[in-house]
């Protein structure tokens, strides 16, 4: 692999029988990304549990109690590369009890694998896993329409079923949705091209996964930096060095340019942009840099540098799509909790609960506000002080949120800003 | 790839550093564990990055099995000079002679589950509330499971069950008194990243990774280096070998590999081309299918 390539972060969603461990293994065995001493293992394990052959789902589940019950549990990160990109898949179980372990594995995906039964076509959980690339604004979408070796390879069902899909996802808002027909067990479209699906023209899962643009998934328009840290040295030779570290979370930032620091209001020019390998002329997202302002001000963490005329909402009241994740409590109007945004950390108070989201239908239940583990709701909170956000739409890492309980420390919600 | 696109080992970078710097703001009293191995050598140097030009803003952690190659406690003193960082040093020797651990027996004794309790007795007695650790979710299935904030109870406990879910950069590093996190900036990079990143910033590394000979003997289709602290049956006879380490930890777990790599990218080819994992010459894996998850549940590294 060569030392420029991209980094590319894909989630898949799925539970037991759809195939998707075994597209994973195959994903990682044809990419030659599984060593044979994790073969080996696995194998043995496969043997001591009565079982035949080798069973890659043993190669994700790696808790002991998910071996046991043979389920995945939580969100397993692998890794493997080819020469034109490295790849971090987040593999997430996909039944609707662990809606939060997709969320997660979503929240920071470039692209999103839904798996199709051929034999099936779209049942709930299709929905459910295209529905969550939706609302977590996963750029790419890809139904990989597999096990397509028990309908015979049959082209007649593939068209039936990407017709089907491509009426469903028109009602979704992902910007790019691909197709692929394949048999992860035999390995058709997945590395290698099938030939027993000549009549498909288009890529595999792998040429699809190294070519898809991801170089817009950024927001390079609105520049946003959120101050993380306070640098300074306090030496001889940095005697008033005061930098402000962070990491960019959208746009770019130029030497010389003009900015508004929030919540102030102040205006001030940027004087450098540090890093210990020299000065930056500019820096784009997600570059963690230093950047030093020309005139002493009072800047720490928390506050944001932006652009005079480009600025986010400063607002203590936010409207949110919410993923709730406690299974003790559920989630209550009146309710208060501690909530990050960016570098903040603020207090809220839970407003009001619009409806909650059918995660199957979309379908908005304004009757049924009971909010527990894995439901997904639109709710209205206001905050202790102003955050400054902009829509999830606009920009996924200033349009996000956690909710976490004052009481047990957890992170308790996941919050996109409309 | 347009100009406003980092390549993956910058953006690796990148995230690193913010976790570090989000361990600087969100915790009073951070401690890097380090341990004289490549990934924690990284660390170090990600961590002068994130603070730079100020020096790292917490102090590095030793746990010394007493069974170190000479060599990594050599690089580790040069190390402390070269960055002006502050070193603590838990000495597994002491914790045997005042009684907080026995020390085990017989040809597969090893200090490796010992260091456990003497990093939790470090921890608690400097008051860390955060420890830095070089832990990559590649290397082991238990690791991939792995936050990067991961919660530590008041017993030091890892809960892989009951992990707090973590989305987009957003962190959360709150815990009453007395529990403290342990944080893996460097989750997402694989062994290869980490050599590749290594030469690109041409980081000084021990010698012990590059061929050198070495007496070693095979033990269970493991070389280990010959040392007086390890027994060795009748059978296990000793040979001089070009071997190199993949891994850096105590004498007595730590399998060396026969390798010709004299350079940094010498081990860059052969690890691209390697069918065996990193972990896969440490017999303190291999003590059991889930050895790693269940010492790490009590608190090992």
């Amino acid at each position: 692999m060569s030392n420029n390539s991209e980094l590319l972060r894909f989630t898949t969603a799925g539970s037991v029988d759809d195939g998707k461990s075994t597209l994973i293994g195959r994903l990682l065995y044809d990419s030659k990304s599984i060593f044979q001493d994790q073969l080996e293992a696995v194998e043995s394990a496969t043997l001591r549990r009565g079982e035949e052959g080798v069973n890659l789902a043993l190669l994700t589940d790696g808790l002991k109690s998910e071996r046991e019950q043979g389920i995945t549990i939580d969100v397993a990160y692998r890794y493997f590369s080819t020469p034109k990109r490295k790849f971090i898949i987040a593999d997430t179980p996909g039944h609707i009890q662990y809606t939060r372990n997709m969320v997660t594995g979503a929240s920071t995906a470039n692209v999103a694998l839904v798996l199709v039964d051929a034999r099936n076509g779209i049942v709930e959980q299709t929905r459910r896993h295209a529905i969550i690339a939706s609302l977590l604004q996963i750029p790419h979408l890809v139904f990989c329409i597999n096990k397509m070796d028990l309908v015979d390879f049959d082209q007649v069902r593939y068209e039936e079923i990407k017709e089907e899909l491509e009426g469903f996802a028109a009602k979704l808002n992902i910007k790019d949705v691909a197709f692929i027909p394949m048999s992860a067990l035999n390995g058709d479209n997945v590395v290698e091209r099938s030939l027993a699906m000549q009549w498909y023209g288009g890529s595999t899962l792998l040429y699809y996964l190294e070519n898809v643009h991801i170089g817009s998934d950024y927001n390079l328009i609105d520049a946003r930096f959120p101050v993380q840290h306070v640098i300074r040295p306090n030496t001889d030779e940095y005697h008033d060095y005061r930098g402000y570290a962070g990491r960019i979370a959208g746009g770019i930032f130029r030497k010389g340019d003009e900015v508004t620091l929030l919540p102030s209001g102040f205006k001030s020019k940027i004087a450098k942009i540090d890093t210990i390998d020299g000065e930056l002329e500019e820096a784009f997202p997600p570059q963690s840099i230093t950047i030093l302002l020309e005139n002493d001000l009072d800047l720490s963490r928390g506050d944001m540098i932006v652009r005079e005329n480009n600025q986010p909402r400063v607002t203590q009241d936010l409207e949110l799509m919410v993923c709730w994740f406690d299974a003790e409590k559920s989630l209550k109007a009146g309710g208060k909790y501690a909530i990050r945004h960016t570098t903040q950390e603020a207090r809220c108070v839970i407003k009001e609960i619009r409806y909650k989201l059918d995660i199957n239908s979309l379908h908005r239940n304004q009757e049924d506000l009971e909010i527990n583990a894995n439901d997904i709701a639109r709710i209205f909170v206001r905050t202790t002080k102003p955050l400054f956000v902009d829509g999830y739409a606009k920009n996924r890492i200033t349009g996000s949120v956690i909710i976490i309980d004052e009481g047990t420390n957890n992170t308790v919600g996941a919050g996109m800003v409309r | 790839m347009n100009q406003y696109h980092l390549d993956h080992l910058r953006e690796l970078e990148s995230e690193s550093i913010f976790i570090l710097r989000e361990v600087a703001a969100q915790f009073e009293n951070p401690v890097l564990m380090f341990s004289g191995g490549k990934d924690s050598i990284l660390m170090v140097h990600l961590a002068q990055k994130a603070f730079f030009p100020a020096k790292i803003p917490f102090p590095l952690l030793h746990i010394d099995t007493g069974h170190n190659f000479p060599e990594t406690i050599r690089f580790r003193d040069e190390l402390v000079e070269r960055t002006g960082a502050r070193l603590i040093v838990g000495h597994v020797d002491d914790a045997i002679a005042s009684g907080l651990v026995t020390e085990e027996k017989g040809f597969n004794a090893s200090r490796n589950g010992l260091q456990t309790a003497v990093l939790l007795d470090s921890l608690e007695k400097g008051k860390f509330d955060a420890a830095l650790g070089g832990a990559r979710r590649d290397e082991e299935k238990a690791r991939a499971k792995e936050r990067f904030f991961s919660h530590r109870d008041e017993f030091g406990q890892w809960d892989p069950k009951n992990q707090r879910p973590e989305l987009w950069n957003l962190f959360n590093g709150k815990k009453n008194m007395g529990e403290h996190f342990r944080v893996f900036p460097i989750s997402n990079w694989t062994e290869l990243d980490v050599w590749q990143y290594l030469a690109v910033e041409n980081v000084p590394l021990p010698s012990l990774y590059f061929a050198h000979e070495r007496e070693v003997f095979e033990r269970d289709g493991t070389l280990l280096a010959v040392t007086p602290i390890i027994q060795r049956r009748e059978n296990e006879v000793p040979k001089k070998m070009m071997v190199r380490c993949r891994t850096i930890g105590d004498m007595t777990c730590t399998g060396v590999w026969a390798s010709k790599a004299q350079t940094t990218e010498d081990i860059i080819s052969e690890v691209a081309t390697t069918r065996m994992t990193e972990r896969g010459g440490r017999t303190d894996d291999k003590r059991s299918e889930t050895s790693m998850e269940d010492r790490k549940k009590t608190g090992y590294f």
